[in-house]
């Protein structure tokens, strides 16, 4: 039997991969869009799993908004990452560091 | 139904007209956006118009109570459109200098404006997820907005990420919160806490995770990293509209979330609010005396300033709340202020961004170093301007609440960061000019600015008349 400790230990996990991956990659950007998408995904299972254990349908229909929301911010992440390949030429994280002084 | 609609009227007619705006645009021929520049300032001045008529007594609720309009809501509401028509005012005359002048600007901006009148209003935790990413995603398109500047796509690219980490990290801490106490809406959540059958530990945890989402939007340290390279790479006009009304939206969100929902936390909150503020001021202040670009030196400042606004928060008293108010929207003034300034300075092939560029400016325009002179002095704190009374306020109630060491600790500080404020004030007065050219610039902008920079010196002649307009908004 699936107990709610269960759940949220994965979703914590999950949670801290994503955290972990943002922090640690040094290579590509588009690994730091697909963490952060991860981020948002273990969020909702805590979402879930509260909702069902409650008994409460607020949360499931929180998920779907997080859901809305997570696509359209990709579609700005992806946006602006076309904009920096077209000017940079490279979508390496340790390129961004042109402004440090 | 019906009465709901009516309670939301302002929100829902900006949309419209920002969806207006849009299509207008699309369709007109005009390479200077005549049209949509003066149409998006008509739709400002309609919502004003709107939130002053129905200018609500007592808290309204709507929307299952997922809504709330009341006078604080009404007063940022108010505040936030002023603003941002003052911020059109002066990014027009920029981004038709830099020839990056598009319709979307001024579309993307009336989003913004949307997600933070959503996000002040919001009286549920799906409400201000839903207000707070309305207006960054649309923040981190206009930091793109440029195409061709590296230093541009590299700043929205970081406050993307950095933006979607803390989003991240609010929603792991709404849904901590939701879990334990059962439920979304904020007097729910303030009375389930009340009750004492949730794990008090677990709740300060999913706490601790909503702070840092607030944290990030206000730009408090330790999580500023995004603030300096942000006001640096995105265009002047658009660093102007970051420093200023968000800053709003994100002072309501920590009332509605903070004190709303988690009142009965605010020991616990006050602890974390307190580290913060103290990090913030010590970070802001001293890294700001290293800088030589004004943008970048006004990030650190934006970063310690937030830190005196947490002052008013941790005071925990409905004073003190108000302080925290009329210290957001007396330093969006004065930020409006500083910004126009470089805006005013830079001409089509250069940014006056550099410190050196502010050399000898008395000599070129007396009257606009005259002005620059107010902006620093209010910064610093210095009486009769308006950021005297913005500190004096928030101290007076942090002292009163008994937080004695904080207040020293917070005067120190303030006293550090008037190196770097005054030093503008040397450079303007005491130094040769690079360059003698005239400046070149409106007479639309001009006016404003002049406007802006008076407003800094009556308001703090009078502060009492915004004083009460916040202590109304807070103790209703």
């Amino acid at each position: 039997m699936i107990t709610l400790p269960n759940v949220l230990t994965l979703a914590a996990l999950l949670f801290c991969i994503s955290v972990a991956g943002i922090f640690l990659n040094r290579k590509n950007i588009i690994i730091l869009l697909m963490c952060i998408e991860l981020m948002l995904l273990s969020v909702n299972m805590n979402f879930i799993a509260f909702s069902h254990f409650l008994g409460d349908i607020h949360g499931q229909v929180f998920v779907f908004f997080i859901l809305t929301v997570a696509a359209a911010e990709s579609a700005i992440g992806l946006a602006i990452l076309v904009v920096m390949f077209r000017n940079k030429d490279t979508i390496n994280v340790d390129s961004l560091n042109t402004m440090k002084q | 139904m019906s009465a709901d609609l009516y309670i939301a009227l302002p929100e829902i007619s900006l949309l419209l007209l920002a969806s207006l705006v849009l299509v207008v645009d699309a369709f007109s021929s005009d390479p200077e956006h005549r049209i949509s520049f003066w149409l998006t300032q008509a739709s400002l001045v309609t919502v004003i118009v709107l939130v002053v008529t129905s200018f609500p007594e007592t808290g309204q609720l709507a929307f299952h109570s997922s809504f709330i309009s009341d006078a604080m809501s009404a007063v940022l509401k108010i505040s936030m459109c002023a603003i941002t028509a003052i911020v059109f005012l002066y990014s027009f005359e920029y981004l038709k200098e830099h020839n990056c002048l598009k319709g979307e600007y001024f579309v993307l901006g009336l989003f913004a404006v949307l997600g933070m009148m959503i996000m002040s209003s919001a009286y549920s935790l799906l409400t201000v997820y839903l207000g707070l990413e309305l207006l960054s995603l649309s923040l981190y398109a206009m930091v793109a907005m440029n195409r061709d500047s590296s230093s541009a796509s590299e700043a929205a690219m970081k406050y993307f990420v950095l933006g979607a980490l803390a989003s991240g990290m609010l929603l792991y801490g709404i849904s901590t919160i939701y879990g334990l106490s059962g439920s979304l809406q904020l007097n729910d959540i303030a009375a389930a806490i009340n009750s004492d059958s949730i794990n008090q530990s677990f709740l300060v945890f999913g706490m601790i995770f909503i702070i840092i989402g607030i944290a990030f939007k206000l730009g408090a340290a330790p999580f500023h990293m995004w603030v300096p390279d942000v006001y640096q790479g995105a265009p002047t006009s658009v660093t102007l509209f970051i420093s200023t009304a968000p800053k709003l939206a994100a002072f309501a969100m920590a009332i509605r979330v903070l004190v709303d929902g988690l009142l009965p936390l605010m020991e616990d909150w006050q602890s974390i609010l307190s580290i913060l503020a103290v990090l913030s001021m010590a970070i802001g202040n001293v890294i700001a005396i290293s800088q030589t670009n004004i943008k970048r030196m006004l990030a650190y400042s934006t970063i310690a300033h937030v830190g005196y606004l947490f002052l008013g928060l941790i005071a925990g008293t409905p004073a003190g709340f108000a302080g925290s108010m009329f210290y957001i929207i007396s330093y969006a003034i004065m930020s409006m202020c500083a910004f126009g300034m470089i805006i005013l300075l830079g001409r089509s092939d250069l940014e006056a961004e550099q410190l050196d560029d502010f050399k000898g400016l008395a000599e070129r325009s007396p009257w606009f170093a005259f002005i620059m002179m107010c902006v620093m002095f209010s910064m610093t704190g210095i009486p009769p301007f308006l950021g005297f009374w913005s500190k004096w306020f928030v101290l007076k109630e942090l002292v009163d609440s008994g937080f004695v060491t904080l207040a020293a600790i917070a005067v120190v500080f303030s006293i550090i960061g008037a190196y770097y404020y005054l030093r503008i004030i040397k450079l303007m007065y005491f130094d040769k000019a690079v360059s003698m050219t005239a400046i070149k610039a409106s007479q639309q902008m001009r006016t404003v600015l002049t406007i802006n920079g008076l407003a800094i010196i009556v308001l703090g002649l009078i502060p009492n008349a915004l004083m009460t307009l916040c202590l109304m908004a807070l103790t209703g």
